[in-house]
């Protein structure tokens, strides 16, 4: 099915005159009611047939057309008097300040007219710009209603002033103007004076902004839902005019039969609420009109307006067809190109194929299957949902209509096949940030509920197993297939476009895993060594080193079967990323760099620097040398090699790995006291006031700064006497040395002191009235008053601490929440900024009109995916694979 | 406090006044019409401190911009001067 391609060349914006608006309308609505006892549209109600049907089996009076034939038509409502259209009154007033209130001529004396009408004649309404014709028409304006003296006919002039947000009342009195008084001094403005408001007479006369006529919308737009109960419930615009149609019979009733100007004028301002609300149930200064149940009325710039609103939910973003979502869990033994699908999604989602004279044969056998097929091991086998007749006409298969349709389909047909291992389809998490936030995926389909992928893609998406849920899309064209396994495909994403790094690596246990079997070069016996490399399915084994007489494999051996041959790198290993040459954690100094010639590992440990996202070596220099499936492979079989090792040897942590012994906590206690000792000296000199302050800082300041770097040296300090007697045997600190998880100062809070708590970077001062617990006296400023633990998390934290601990958290809380919604905004500006720039093959940055935007893409020409970091080229990685040829 | 010329900053790039006789070499090699160029507001603090040596500067003056970079070690840019003041 091809669109019609048309092209707008222009959009005029005009007023609706009552003339047209009842010219426009094919029934006058005249009863508030919708529908009769029997359930059928009464005549001239807000239902009336003729503007429209929305039940089938009716057709509309109007053009005869059945449901989704007729495209509605619009009705119209007298009412009983004038109201101002919440839209216009900024206008409305605009006429008002500048023309006489008695003869409703512009106030600008002939003169003038004489010299501003040739320049306002220049513009052209229809192809001018319409901020230039809005500068001159402000400048008449402005000069207009500041005359108080009519030059015309010389009638005195009053303020007119605007109460919010829709009545009118001339300054000094406090009648107001009545919209129909508005209306008619606005009607004596004549055309040729209209021109000076950048009005053109022809199209918007101002009196059209004081409403006689209401039009109503088709009921294609307003449909009524039918309840299961078979209860009627109309559509809020619906509700909103039967409002307006009862009040306007009310106040006709009320005038015609000389009801108190009271009334009359309460009636009117009733409709005047109900009409201004149907166009706008949010206006400011007035109360929202609301459902019976309480909840506020969406009319007609509700149904537009906001992230919620036509445009932005409907029009700029839609749902789609052939997409599921569902919980992810992880699945280390799927590569990282793959996705487990559950059974039932893949049964859903289909993928169309064109029948030709090569696929007939293959197709027939497919529909023959039906929708649910399974093998002789009751395995899932994709079966068909739909055939597409050349036509257009889909034909649902059944089990029982398989067999007859496999017959009849012939080439030129579609089929609608369930998904198959190895279809390629879009995998997302939200909120998309980046462009890996959606990656291509080969299928697998696997038992289970659930969505699963490799855990070195979590780091990408950022996602975890708590929960997070995520989307899939099958692709439904040749060619979406084609750019998806070429561009979007996980292994062609492992570079960052953010960094010139790999963004896919080994996270957690892979970290620590790799660390255990690198460092310090452990060896396994034949029976250990098959353990661990059992799910690697490996072409070769490590080398084996005979000592005596028993077969020993060494863990850089281990390694070094998944490494490619021809790959040398050397790097720092995160354990030995200290300033000097020598590495206290290694008893090889040459262990300080991992070194790696022709795939074979020589020295070093494994961890954060060489596997990890954003860091690892390994991977960079493996892309960079072997190209992404090569990249792909390693990444797949460490995480396997990894998870192999850490099950066998296996992994944990516990409350006692944080034991140290009696002196040591006497020390850090010692420690503690004398920095409180030093704190009370600082807060003694600055109370006799012989601080000496900080250059371009208060006293107060100083002696803040003062305690808070005093508060860091003792947990600093702490931290090191506790972490001296955790050394690499203790599961935590492998985690936070080898960088799989936390870092050493968890581990100090935990074992040695948890420190100064602080909110906005200074010290805890807010709460009570000069104290921040009621448990201080006022006034204390002492470390323990303003938030110092001194506690360990294993000792456990006393009541006050345990405070001053949620406040210091707390912040952290509020500053993601915080930041969140405000780089969220911030996208979204620069995405809208940014959305039709284009780099060409000249590597020039333009957008869509064809302006320059950069010369360069980057001003340098590099894409940063294929950086070294930023830099164009790296010549450690050159020279090193130099050497060593 | 005498008046601070802001491409004396080190933040600041070199402005330049591209003479007339230039211009149609410059635009060949970019291959663009002069109105594509990127636009600088006639009342920017470089023109005007351009400006205080060289006099008035016309609208449709083209201003090359180099700029120091970390990977190319200076990149070149040019702007053409906007018959509009930018807000």
């Amino acid at each position: 099915m091809m669109g019609i391609s048309k092209r707008i060349s222009s959009i005029k914006f005009a007023l609706l005159s009552p003339d047209e608006i009842r010219k426009l309308s094919q029934v006058k609505v005249i009863t508030a009611d919708t529908y009769d006892d029997d359930g059928y549209p009464i005549e001239h109600g807000l239902m009336d047939l003729h503007m429209g049907v929305i039940e089938p089996g009716l057709r509309c009076a109007t053009c005869g057309g059945k449901v989704d034939e007729c495209p509605g038509h619009f009705g119209h409502i007298e009412l009983a008097m004038p109201v101002v259209h919440v839209g216009f009154v900024k206008e409305i007033k605009m006429f008002l300040d500048a023309t006489c209130r008695s003869c409703g001529r512009i106030k600008l004396t002939d003169d003038e007219i004489r010299t501003y009408l040739p320049e306002i004649q220049k513009m052209d309404f229809e192809t001018g710009d319409p901020e230039d014709i809005e500068i001159l028409t402000k400048k008449y304006v402005d000069l207009a209603s500041q005359r108080m003296v009519c030059p015309h006919c010389g009638a005195q002039q009053s303020k007119i002033i605007l109460d919010k947000p829709t009545t009118f009342r001339e300054e000094g009195t406090n009648v107001k103007i009545t919209p129909k008084e508005i209306r008619e001094r606005l009607e004596r403005i004549p055309d040729d004076d209209l021109i000076f408001f950048g009005f053109n007479p022809k199209t918007a006369r101002p009196e059209w902004m004081v409403l006689t006529v209401l039009p109503v919308p088709p009921i294609n737009v307003r449909p009524s839902i039918t309840l299961e109960t078979g209860e009627r419930s109309e559509d809020d615009l619906t509700h909103k005019l039967v409002d307006i149609i009862r009040i306007s019979q009310r106040l006709r009733e009320s005038r015609d039969n000389g009801s108190p100007q009271l009334i009359i004028e309460d009636l009117w301002d009733l409709l005047q609420f109900h009409v201004t609300t149907y166009f706008d149930n949010q206006t400011p200064g007035i109360p929202p009109a609301r459902h019976r149940s309480g909840r506020a009325l969406k009319t007609l710039v509700q149904r537009l307006k906001g992230k919620e609103g036509r445009f932005r939910s409907n029009l700029s973003g839609k749902r789609v067809n052939f997409s599921s979502r569902t919980v992810i869990s992880p699945e280390p033994y799927l590569s990282v190109n793959e996705v487990g699908v559950p059974e039932r999604a893949a049964r859903e989602l289909t993928v169309p194929v064109i029948v030709n004279q090569f696929n007939i044969d293959d197709m027939r056998e497919l529909i023959k299957r039906g929708r649910s097929p399974r093998d002789q091991f009751g395995r899932y086998v994709t079966g068909v949902n739909y055939v597409i007749r050349p036509d257009g006409r889909r034909i649902k298969i059944t089990d029982q209509n398989a067999a007859e349709n496999a017959d009849r389909i012939d080439i030129g047909w579609t089929v609608e096949r369930q998904l198959m291992e190895g279809d390629i389809v879009l995998f997302n998490r939200q909120p998309s940030l980046h462009r890996m936030s959606m990656m291509g995926h080969t299928v697998r389909i696997l038992p289970g509920q659930t969505f699963r992928f490799n855990l070195a893609v979590c780091t990408p998406y950022n996602a975890d197993f708590d929960g997070d849920e995520m989307n899939l899309h099958v692709i439904q064209k040749e060619e979406a297939r084609a750019e998806a396994r070429i561009i979007m495909k996980v292994q062609e994403q492992i570079m960052s476009p953010r960094f010139g790094g790999p963004i896919i690596g080994g996270i957690h246990d892979h970290v620590t895993a790799l660390f255990l079997l690198t460092h310090n070069n452990p060896r396994y016996t034949h029976e250990e060594m098959v353990h661990i490399m059992a799910y690697l399915e490996p072409d070769i084994l490590p080398e084996a080193k005979i000592e005596n007489g028993v077969k020993y494999y060494y863990g850089r051996d281990i390694f070094s079967t998944i490494l490619p041959k021809g790959l040398n790198v050397r790097f720092r290993s995160k354990l030995c990323s200290g300033s000097s040459e020598k590495c206290e954690f290694e008893n090889d100094p040459s262990d300080t760099y991992v070194e790696i010639v022709d795939g074979k590992m020589i020295h070093g440990t494994i961890d954060e620097a060489a596997i990890s996202p954003f860091s690892g070596a390994i991977i960079d220099k493996i892309f960079r040398k072997f190209g992404s499936q090569e990249a792909a492979r390693f990444i797949d079989r460490m995480t396997r090699l990894a998870v192999g090792f850490i099950t066998y040897r296996g992994f944990s942590t516990g409350i006692s790995d944080y034991d140290i012994p009696e002196s040591a906590v006497a020390r850090i206690e010692e420690l503690v006291a004398q920095a409180e000792d030093r704190i009370n000296k600082l807060i003694e000199t600055f109370r006799l006031g012989e601080l000496q302050p900080a250059p371009g800082r208060s006293v107060e300041d100083t002696l803040e700064m003062e305690i808070l770097s005093e508060a860091g040296v003792v947990r600093d300090e702490s931290g090191k006497i506790a972490s001296s007697y955790l050394g690499l045997k203790v599961p935590s600190v492998i985690m936070a040395r080898s960088g799989a998880r936390a870092t050493m100062l968890n581990i100090s809070e935990v074992a040695g002191i948890v420190g100064q708590q602080s909110v906005r970077g200074g010290r805890l001062n807010r709460g009570y009235y000069n104290r921040t617990l009621p448990h201080f006296k006022r006034g204390d400023i002492g470390a323990d008053a303003r938030g110092f633990v001194r506690s360990s998390y294993m000792t456990g934290l006393s009541p006050t601490e345990y405070f001053f601990h949620s406040i210091g958290g707390r912040e952290g809380l509020v500053d993601t929440a915080v930041r969140t919604s405000r780089s969220g905004y911030m996208q979204r500006r620069l995405i809208n900024a940014f959305e039709d720039l284009k780099v060409d093959d000249t590597r020039e940055v333009k957008d869509t009109v064809g302006s320059l935007i950069q010369i360069k893409y980057g001003e340098d020409g590099i894409d940063p995916t294929r950086s070294a970091r930023g830099r164009a080229v790296d010549m450690n990685y050159i020279l090193f694979d130099e050497e060593k040829r | 406090m005498a008046k601070f010329n802001v491409l004396d900053h080190n933040l600041v790039p070199e402005h330049h006044i591209v003479p007339e006789e230039e211009e149609k070499d410059i635009l060949k090699e970019l291959n663009i019409e002069k109105e594509f160029l990127p636009k600088i507001s006639p009342n920017d603090p470089a023109i005007k401190a351009l400006e205080a040596v060289h006099g008035k500067i016309k609208e449709g003056t083209i201003i090359k911009i180099v700029r120091k970079s970390p990977t190319m070690g200076h990149s070149v840019y040019y702007r053409v001067v906007a018959s509009e003041v930018f807000k």
